[in-house]
């Protein structure tokens, strides 16, 4: 965490008005005071969500003992670009998912590093297959195998905007023959369409975790976080299998109505 | 700063008013967001909560509404964003959805009327979305608000009616596609296009390599902007649905366990401090995917 001072902490000149001065620095020591009470309580959730990870793990906490994988179809994992660099930890991560139960993930992490060591990922998990090969040989059903895919931020808003261009061209050849309408008017079930098309195929996921420093996406495709919960599970050199077993838990028990 | 909602202020909401500037004069020593989103999750539970009558729980929200509008606003934060009403809430009974309707035309019809300060505080009201799905009387009044506060710049607060992210992402597919349409390269790649596809398929080989939507123009022709720094969706719930998928790329969710009526000055300011502390981290991947 950087704090970074704002428009209210700009230096006044300190020749001008001793008063203004004063008051600004008592005001940054207020300001930063309070962020470092913040960082404390922090610090202390952060040590009793380990502790309880511990007990989960340890199998203490009977609660989470069974979890109802099937609820989970899939399951998305982001990671903060930074830490995806630990290939170990998301090794790690991946093997307990496996454990789990877990059928379908997807890796994402904005600036594609884990599209980078996606062989070295995938040449250490005991039985999964890449996302794209199950899709070839139809096999995205067959629950032996654990399929992985791997997503960046060209996968988000750079291939909607190649699949707008998919609509446009239809559209284009619709105004030229003169049998399509005037205006563009398209469908979201045309969207999907066209994403399929050049090749996004991946479904929207039931359930994301978020590892890094914020509970944020960080540009996970739009198109497919429609109704995703999404849990921040911390940095991931603080990750453990408690915490995870805890989220997907969580997860099995929520209730969505969908706008109804 | 205080929005009008019928009440005469009182000597404890003076003092509450000058204990939150003591407030906002430490907060605003770091980055204060320039835009912030809001699910107004949980009416519905808090009137069964407190057992009020049907529509009881929207009421209290509104009031909730207009205090949260009054912390942002005197805070500094230029843009709200609120997600009145979805395309999905549609499928809500008749009644519920009659319901909503008739709230929103009420209390557009306040905002329009004379003691209406709206104008006095400089606030520009929009109403984003799919607007050819409200009713008549809905959509008047609305436009009639944006003409009377369009010239307002000081704060501006945008309200997502008939919306979803999904339906905002064609919108902005069908925009780009009518200013792009004038600008088709040449002829010989619409003959391709023509001689290789059928009238119903989507010939996907020659199709791609023509760019002419550019991720800029999708950007550009969304409902919302500027993005939100910050979105947070009342009664704990961790899902966005289908709210702001696109603008939500460097935003930070914020789930308090609060029912939207029961939504109060902390959580604004816990959402904020949380904002400060992130600041980099979040310009910085800003910047990476510039």
């Amino acid at each position: 965490m950087d704090l970074k001072p704002g428009a209210g902490g700009q230096r006044v000149n300190r020749f001008v008005d001793p008063f203004a001065q004063i008051s600004y620095h008592f005001l940054q020591f207020l300001w930063r005071t309070l962020h470092l009470l913040v960082s404390l309580w922090y610090l202390q959730v952060s040590m009793v969500q380990m502790i309880e990870g511990f007990l989960i793990s340890s199998g203490l906490v009977k609660r989470y003992g069974a979890l109802d994988i099937d609820k989970v179809r899939y399951l998305a994992i982001v990671v903060d670009s930074e830490e995806a660099y630990q290939i170990s930890k998301v090794i790690q991560l991946l093997k307990w998912v496996e454990d789990m139960g877990v059928k379908h993930l997807c890796l994402y992490d904005s600036k594609g590093v884990l599209k980078t060591n996606k062989k070295t990922i995938m040449e250490s998990l005991n039985n999964a297959m890449p996302f794209e090969e199950a899709v070839e040989k139809d096999v995205l059903l067959d629950q032996k195998q654990m399929t992985v895919e791997f997503a960046s931020s060209s996968d988000g808003k750079e291939a909607i905007t190649r699949a707008a261009n998919v609509l446009f061209m239809k559209y284009l050849k619709y105004a030229k023959t003169g049998v399509g309408k005037e205006e563009p008017c398209f469908t979201e079930d045309q969207m999907d369409e066209a994403l399929k098309a050049i090749g996004y195929k991946g479904p929207e996921p039931d359930l994301l975790l978020i590892y890094g420093p914020v509970r944020c996406h960080l540009g996970f495709s739009p198109w497919r976080l429609r109704y995703t919960e999404m849990v921040h599970m911390g940095p991931l050199r603080y990750m453990n299998l408690g915490s995870l077993k805890k989220a997907i838990h969580r997860f099995t028990t929520v209730q969505q109505n969908y706008g109804t | 700063m205080e929005l009008y909602n019928g009440e005469r202020p009182s000597v404890f909401r003076l003092l509450g008013k000058y204990m939150r500037k003591g407030l906002y004069s430490i907060l605003t020593q770091g980055p204060i967001p320039t835009h912030i989103a809001f699910i107004l999750d949980g009416n519905r539970r808090f009137a069964k909560k407190h057992k009020l009558p049907e529509g009881g729980g929207h009421k209290a929200g509104f009031l909730a509404l207009l205090n949260v509008l009054t912390y942002c606003y005197e805070l500094g934060v230029k843009y709200a964003t609120i997600y009145a009403f979805s395309i999905d809430n549609f499928r809500r009974k008749p009644h519920e959805v009659q319901y909503v309707m008739d709230l929103m035309l009420e209390k557009i019809e306040g905002m329009i009327m004379e003691e209406s300060i709206i104008n006095a505080y400089d606030i520009c009201v929009r109403f984003v979305g799919n607007l050819k799905l409200l009713s008549e009387p809905v959509k008047t009044a609305a436009d009639k608000i944006m003409r009377a506060t369009a010239n307002n710049s000081k704060c501006v607060l945008l309200i997502a009616v008939c919306y979803t992210s999904t339906d905002e992402i064609v919108h902005a597919v069908e925009e780009s596609s009518e200013l792009n349409s004038n600008e088709v390269c040449n002829n010989q790649e619409l003959e391709e296009a023509n001689a290789t596809g059928s009238s119903t398929v989507i010939q996907t080989e020659n199709m791609e390599s023509y760019s002419g939507i550019k991720l800029v123009d999708l950007e550009k022709n969304t409902y919302i902007n500027p993005y939100p720094d910050v979105l947070i969706r009342t009664s704990g719930e961790t899902r966005l649905s289908n709210y702001l998928l696109w603008q939500t790329t460097n935003c930070i969710l914020y789930s308090p366990y609060a029912l939207w009526p029961e939504i109060g000055l902390r959580h604004v300011v816990w959402s904020v401090i949380n904002f400060q502390r992130h600041y980099s981290y979040l310009e910085k991947h800003k910047e990476y995917l510039k």
